[in-house]
């Protein structure tokens, strides 16, 4: 690699260039300077440094989870973080969802051919502080280019491997009716970021994504109250309700909610009046809803405000024996109605 | 936020059901025209909570479950253009046609885009001069002021590639339709607060007076919709039938001049088929002839599009409050949210599809 | 058919001839035409807006002295039911 000159027929030194060519994906000097000029510098470790054909890794448990998520996003940066953050912080959540610690991680990029350079360098920044933060090591990775039109930009897939212990292992199916609902945070910010600066809905919103690393409220959860955490989830696509309603139906349970107590960010509740969204549909990257036992809910309050991610955690309500399957919210003037799952996204409303 | 939150107060809202349910001798019929009432109503349990002395029938008032197929596939046939961006509120997208939806265009290849405002629409063609840039103008009144502006200015700022798929209706006649019909339940309305901040409610006057029958206009939220109700109420249980302004932050008897004045320019009364009930004379708007340049039925020509609807969806007699949902045949059988045959079945607050969700919640909890 | 919010006009300007302005919604902004309002309308003031057009400005005096009335009368019907609790004294254990 003493030349930066792409052979006879290309004089151009590729350092000049400031988009993804298809040559990066060629697998020849360009792909190689790619990966040795703007991955590694970011991701480098012992292990990935090899660039062997596969990592070779030593766990100390017997039992692993492995999780694999794709992310796609418009745009690809928003405020509060950008597809690179989502990619570990989606599939390290994943994992911790399941009682799992992350350890190594595998990262896949499809890259569209006239992405800027800059733009994929500030991604990859992201996505080593975010693996770093969350003390995941990112072990194998892969880069493809499609041609200009097949990709939006990038896609990045990460798979993930974490470490299990048989006496924590939250799963939906373990709610129990007279458990509490608790959630983490405020719901709604990844959604309405993310929607504020898509082209033809703009409008400008005081709010960023919630876009976090969830472990350490699940490391906090279990100290405080190990096994009677029933059930973990991350509310992530369908947000809230959705989350909810898998959990009702894998448990055969219902859920009931009391609306007042749901937390709604001020700029979220005002984005949705103005779209016609329901906050309890819009994605959220950073919060979990955690289903506790209903005696130790006071407990796992306690040890999930300890933590800066969770000062503002509540109780949203509790799993009942009626109307086993569905979600039903309590509302703030005392009625009642279902919180079904949508068939699809939500769409701006005009009535 | 100001004007919104106060009205969602859950103490004045108990004192308000307490007072409407100890005024109301009878359960008394109340119609709510307007699709976002009903989503309030919906969305907050108003219907269940006041069960036993109101009953709601939801009304034809929605934009989206009105729309007729025919027209609905005439949208699909010009989005399916590779020289067009068709633009249209949210949740027309969903909405099927007799073969597809336009996301299902979107799908195959078109061009296909959400705005949220008929004058977003305007600006990409503004940005776009080598496409056809189509919008669905579609709503009552409310939105024609909207709409109107946007051809109005696209003529003013001579954008040709700019064109308007219309369908808008207008509210008094459906509800003379409504009202004339022999097997009517409905005793009192409330009428759509928006609407009127456009109209006025002096067109109501006559319909309270000919038919005998309370008309409450009536704002949004919780507050407004059971101040609503219960203004309603007192005037059926003391024989009186006015139309009453509960909405006075927004409504003034005249309505909003001029945005009257635009919709007068840009459209005129046409008959309109509207989806499920059939065709109502003078109950829409079509372009005037100068605007002719903007109409996209005739600059694509789709006219000769027609449709019929499947026999098996009875929207129209949900939408006329004949039929309660499920009392359909095709209820939850060959027609749910995720397969709708009729348009009341594809919103969440659509008449049909907050039945299918309450009603498995009844079913549910019955069992348990 | 007519999703329409309250907010507080924030800046009026003119585009080529038609008024528009900003709108804050609550820490939401967005631009929105005012060309159906009064001339007279002035930042500060408070309008219903309806698919990027306000269509009214909203009578803050109105709403003021009607949302009164509701607030009384709810302050009355909670005295009425206070009363009514006290009266079957020792029922208790029900919060409003």
């Amino acid at each position: 690699m003493t030349s930066p000159v792409d052979g006879p027929n290309c004089p151009v030194p590729h350092g000049v260039y400031r988009q993804i060519q298809l040559g990066h994906g060629s697998g020849g000097k360009m792909s190689a300077a790619l990966l040795a000029e703007r991955f590694l510098p970011h991701f480098g470790n012992p292990t990935l440094t090899k660039l062997g054909d596969a990592a070779v890794v030593d766990v100390a448990s017997s039992r692993l989870a492995v999780s694999t998520d794709t992310f796609v996003v418009r745009p690809l940066e928003f405020p509060g973080g950008n597809i690179g953050t989502l990619a570990i912080h989606g599939t390290v959540n994943d994992l911790a969802m399941m009682g799992a610690r992350a350890k190594y991680l595998t990262a896949g990029f499809v890259l569209e051919e006239g992405l800027e350079l800059l733009t994929l360098d500030r991604i990859i920044a992201e996505m080593a502080r975010a693996a770093s933060e969350a003390g995941v090591v990112i072990i194998t990775g892969d880069t493809k280019v499609v041609e200009r039109g097949k990709a939006d930009g990038v896609f990045i897939n990460t798979t993930g491997v974490g470490e299990m212990d048989a006496a924590f292992m939250p799963a939906p199916e373990r709610a129990r009716p007279g458990d509490a609902v608790l959630v983490s945070g405020p719901i709604g910010r990844h959604g309405i970021a993310v929607m504020a600066v898509r082209e033809g809905m703009a409008f400008e919103a005081e709010v960023e994504s919630d876009t976090a690393n969830l472990s350490p409220l699940v490391e906090l959860l279990r100290g405080a109250v190990g096994s009677a955490v029933h059930v973990l989830r991350d509310p992530t696509r369908g947000g809230m309700a959705s989350a909810l309603n898998e959990i009702a139906r894998a448990a055969g349970v219902g859920i009931m909610l009391d609306e007042t107590a749901i937390p709604i960010p001020g700029p979220v509740s005002a984005a949705c009046e103005m779209l016609g969204f329901d906050p309890l549909y819009v994605a959220n990257e950073g919060i979990m809803v955690a289903i506790v036992d209903h005696d130790s809910s006071e407990l796992a309050l306690a040890a999930l405000r300890a933590h800066p991610l969770g000062t503002e955690a509540v109780v949203i309500g509790r799993v009942v024996p009626e109307h086993a399957g569905l979600v039903a919210l309590r509302t703030a003037i005392g009625g009642t109605r279902v919180v079904d799952m949508l068939p699809g996204d939500q769409l701006p409303r005009i009535c | 936020m100001k004007y919104l939150s106060e009205y969602r107060d859950p103490k004045i809202a108990r004192s308000l059901a307490d007072q409407i349910r100890s005024t109301a001798s009878r359960r008394w019929v109340l119609m709510e025209v307007c699709g976002g009432q009903t989503h309030t109503i919906v969305k907050q349990g108003i219907d269940e909570l006041l069960h036993d002395a109101v009953e709601m029938i939801h009304g034809p008032g929605c934009p989206v479950c009105v729309t007729p197929l025919e027209q609905i596939d005439r949208a699909l046939h010009i989005a399916a253009r590779p020289d067009v961006v068709f633009t249209s509120f949210g949740d027309m997208l969903r909405v099927p046609g007799s073969e597809s939806d336009l996301f299902q265009v979107r799908a195959n290849g078109g061009d296909v885009r959400i705005v949220y405002s008929p004058l977003d629409a305007l600006e990409i063609a503004r940005r776009h001069p080598d496409k056809e840039v189509v919008f669905f103008a579609v709503g009552f009144e409310t939105t024609a002021p909207a709409n109107a502006m946007a051809v109005w200015r696209a003529k003013q700022l001579d954008v040709s590639n700019f064109s308007v798929l219309v369908s808008h209706v207008t509210v008094p006649p459906a509800m003379t339709a409504l009202l004339a019909s022999p097997d009517n339940r409905v005793q009192a309305f409330l009428a759509a607060g928006h609407v009127c901040t456009v109209m006025g409610w002096t067109e109501y006057e006559p319909l309270a007076a000919t038919y005998r029958v309370p008309i409450v206009v009536t704002g949004f939220e919780p507050l407004d919709l059971l101040e609503g109700i219960l203004m309603a109420v007192n005037q059926l249980e003391k024989g009186r039938h006015e139309v009453e302004n509960q909405y006075v932050r927004s409504v003034r008897r005249e309505g909003n001049r001029p945005a009257q004045d635009v919709i007068g320019k840009v459209f005129r009364l046409v008959d309109r088929q509207w989806r499920g009930i059939g065709m109502i004379p003078s109950s829409g708007l079509g372009l005037r002839e100068e605007y002719a340049a903007f109409d996209a039925e005739l600059k694509f020509g789709v006219s000769v599009v027609t449709a019929t609807e499947p026999e098996e969806c009875h929207a129209g007699d949900v939408l006329r409050g004949k039929m309660k949902p499920h009392e359909c045949p095709a209820f939850g059988t060959l027609c749910t949210p995720e397969r709708p045959l009729g348009a009341p079945m594809v919103s969440s607050e659509g008449a049909c599809a907050a039945y299918f969700n309450y009603g498995r919640f009844r079913s549910a909890a019955a069992k348990a | 058919m007519c999703l329409g919010i309250p907010g507080r006009i924030v800046e009026i300007k003119d585009d080529t001839g038609l008024r528009m302005g900003t709108v804050d919604f609550g820490g939401v902004r967005r631009d929105v035409c005012l060309a159906y309002l009064d001339e007279d309308i002035q930042v500060g003031d408070y309008a219903i807006v309806h698919v990027g057009f306000a269509i009214s400005k909203v009578d803050e005096d109105e709403a003021k002295r009607t949302f009164e009335i509701l607030k009384e009368m709810s302050e009355l019907d909670e005295l009425e039911w206070l009363g009514d609790v006290a009266d079957r004294s020792l029922e208790g254990g029900t919060a409003s």
